[in-house]
């Protein structure tokens, strides 16, 4: 075990990935001698060489476009978006082509691409630098979708993305790199818990409360906080967005009987839309009461003086817990 | 940085009195080896790589061309008799395919558009793979390892991109075949082929860009996509480029052989812009009267590519009767096979909607499948229920 950062993780499973398989190649803007803006790919160029951890030009579009090609031609390209805000120009690529081909070309041509995209917010960044756009993704077949929440699941994480033969979005919680936890190099991958499978993070019997990514660390807070109140959180980091591990959940509601979802981005259309109806069709008999929500607003990111009020923190988790549960909260008296 | 030397000697389009309007010139800088009477001309930089293209390959490019009119004639036909969705025509630019085409190698690999059949032909693609997709049986007709040829793409111009990186893998592989990608005039307005531009030049790729310009983008003229020579764009980004005569299959092949070298010798990439015309509509569902000129349609009739050729090898004493029978029974051959494979082309079961979405299970999708399995099986046959559901 060794301690390290968030960041230091990612690169660290980079690094292994790179020396693992010689088709791996890394591609992005300023990941060469800079090391990337979080300087994930720190030393990486250094070590590997230009060909192999690539400084594209700027335009994403070209790098998600020439990563297919690059896949074409055999080689498993890890692309790193800059900037959630920034991964648009390259859309197209990803949802008309990388989520496609596989399926056009009835199974020839596979696109093991990874995405790396530091997502959310929390950083008191100007515009397009914070935002979460998970959802467009999770929407798209044939991509997969995984966000980490821990030094450890980065570490192996990354590398099960490179992995696997489809393409893979991994989004990394950039107000989180900092953070340090323990890490298991040794780690075997295929013993390694699949990158399918949510995990509960602390077992509880009273609700169940659903994360990912940035909010997990701060689901955990919460669930801490309100033990103290006599009341037993069950929080779950999903990791992976698409498919969502609804065994997991299912098992959990089941035994808790109410469901709180929390993420950054917006309410409509975002995951807990998805897991909040899921779960209702699934276990409708076991629900006590209706899922909550606790989410960003459906608004652009905000200006970074107002973005906790955006972000979801601890006491409003508290408080959707607190809906869940039917005690006295914020929209007590409130109907629906 | 770049290496720019088609610009010397004339080859390149690009320089300082090149600033006419973009598409009614066709004198000066257009190289042209074959007249549309069938004269051949001689040119001091392209004639020496056409020096091995025998007699007898004449012939064979010009039997390729004729059939693969005849397989657009088909396929059109197919169409009409409600065999075929829809059909992209490529009447008017079998020499841009073919003489193209014809350069390559079979280790170098294309990426072409949905109307580059002429050249998937070439490449070796099955005739019933051609329609595969527009008959609604698969999104695309073809395995591309086995052919070297990636499916068509209806995306305009993402294509380039892929190509680009393809030739930067082959640069990392440190191997002398080269990619190719196939797009028309209105690709060259979309960021992707202009970005591509950039990764070619900036990597130094060995990536051929070959621009049929067709003319006409459904109902808008080139000129509403550049105010200059679509060769000419390629000077700014660092990439030398070449203006051929698109309806001449030997110029064409020509300029596609001088840009092979050049990428696989170390010498980056290359933009090729053919100038041809869609004497066709866009698709089967399009309807040109609405957009553009009888007269338009004339004057490019007279320049048609596959005439010029048949006059040359008349010219040259090599149009005989055992050569035009030998084409003529090739055309109808391929068009009946092609007939036959549509119509008895299996169709795609209904379970199929779910099949390589992804490389590996997905928990996701198998429950889909698992409760429309069951759904169908309620009806309790399962061909007939999936086609009342078809139906409906």
């Amino acid at each position: 075990m060794t301690q390290m950062t968030f960041a230091r993780a990612i690169n660290s499973g980079l690094r292994k990935s790179l020396e693992n398989d010689p088709k791996v190649i890394l591609m992005g803007e300023d990941i060469g001698a800079l090391g990337g803006v979080f300087r994930v790919t720190d030393g990486l160029q250094k070590d590997f060489g230009k060909h192999r951890v690539v400084d594209t030009p700027l335009a994403e579009s070209g790098i998600m476009g020439t990563a297919v090609g690059l896949a074409y031609r055999g080689y498993r390209p890890v692309v790193e978006i800059q900037f959630d805000g920034f991964i648009y120009p390259a859309f197209d690529q990803i949802v008309s082509q990388v989520a496609k081909m596989h399926y056009r070309t009835q199974g020839a041509v596979k696109m093991p691409i990874t995405i790396r995209v530091p997502f959310g917010g929390g950083i008191g960044s100007p515009e397009h630098h914070s935002e979460s756009p998970e959802a467009y993704f999770t929407h798209t077949s044939g991509l997969r979708v995984v966000s980490v929440s821990n030094p450890q699941d980065a570490y192996t994480m990354i590398q099960q993305a490179i992995a696997s033969d489809d393409p893979v979005l991994y989004f990394e919680p950039k107000r989180r790199y900092h953070d340090k936890g323990e890490v298991d190099e040794t780690v075997d991958l295929s013993a390694a818990l699949s990158m399918e499978k949510a995990r509960v993070v602390i077992e509880g019997n009273d609700v169940t409360l659903v994360a990912y990514g940035p909010l997990v660390k701060t689901a955990r807070d919460a669930a801490l906080a309100a033990a103290d109140e006599g009341v037993s959180v069950e929080v779950i980091d999903l990791r992976s967005l698409a498919p969502l591990d609804f065994t997991t959940l299912e098992a959990s509601v089941r035994k808790t009987g109410r469901l709180v979802i929390t993420h950054e981005a917006g309410q409509s259309g975002g995951l807990g839309a998805e897991v909040a109806a899921s779960i209702t069709e699934r276990c409708f008999y076991h629900l006590e009461a209706a899922p909550v929500r606790v989410t960003g607003f459906d608004v652009p990111y905000p200006y970074s003086k107002l973005e906790m009020h955006h972000l979801p923190g601890l006491d409003r988790i508290l408080d959707g817990v607190d809906r869940a549960l039917g005690r006295p909260n914020s929209l007590s008296g409130l109907e629906g | 940085m770049f290496t720019d030397d088609a610009g010397k000697g004339g080859i390149s389009a690009g320089g300082p009195g090149n600033s006419e309007n973009s598409t009614r010139r066709t004198g000066g800088d257009l190289v042209q080896l074959i007249t549309p009477a069938g004269e051949r001309i001689s040119h001091p930089e392209f004639d020496p790589w056409l020096q091995d293209v025998s007699d007898e390959q004449l012939g064979s490019l010009y039997e390729d061309m004729v059939v693969i009119r005849r397989i657009d004639a088909e396929a059109t036909a197919l169409q009409r008799q409600g065999e075929l969705a829809l059909w992209p025509p490529l009447l008017g630019q079998e020499a841009s395919q073919i003489g193209s085409a014809r350069a390559l190698r079979d280790d170098d690999f294309v990426f072409p558009s949905y109307r580059d059949n002429g050249v998937a032909y070439c490449r070796g693609v099955k005739v019933e793979d051609l329609v595969r997709a527009w008959r609604g049986n698969a999104s695309a007709g073809w395995d591309p390892f086995t052919v070297n040829v990636a499916t068509q793409q209806i995306i305009i111009g993402a294509q380039s991109l892929h190509a680009t990186g393809y030739a930067m893998g082959i640069q990392n592989d440190g191997a002398d075949c080269v990619a190719v990608a196939y797009f028309g005039d209105g690709a060259t307005s979309e960021g992707d082929v202009n970005e591509a531009m950039v990764f070619a030049a900036s990597f130094q790729a060995p990536v051929v860009f070959i621009c049929q310009n067709n003319h006409w983008a459904i109902s808008e003229p080139v000129r509403l996509q550049s105010h200059i020579q679509l060769a000419d764009r390629a000077s700014g980004f660092g990439i030398p480029s070449m203006r051929v005569d698109g309806n001449d299959v030997l110029a064409v092949m020509a300029a596609t052989r001088i840009a092979l070298d050049r990428a696989r010798h170390g010498g980056g990439p290359t933009f090729i812009e053919a100038v041809t015309y869609r004497m066709g509509p866009h698709t089967t569902a399009d309807d040109p009267t609405r957009y553009r000129d009888a007269n338009e349609l004339e004057d490019w009739a007279a320049k048609d590519p596959i005439s010029r050729v048949k006059s040359l090898l008349d010219r040259k004493g090599l149009l005989t009767a055992d050569l035009e029978a030998a084409v003529a029974a090739k055309a109808d051959a391929v068009a009946k096979e092609l007939r036959a494979g549509t119509i008895n082309m299996p169709e795609p079961q209904p379970l199929d909607i779910f099949k390589h979405v992804y490389s590996t299970p997905n928990s996701w999708l198998d429950r889909q499948q698992d409760h429309y399995s069951r759904y169908l099986a309620s009806f309790g046959d399962p061909a007939e229920a999936a086609s009342e559901e078809g139906a409906r």
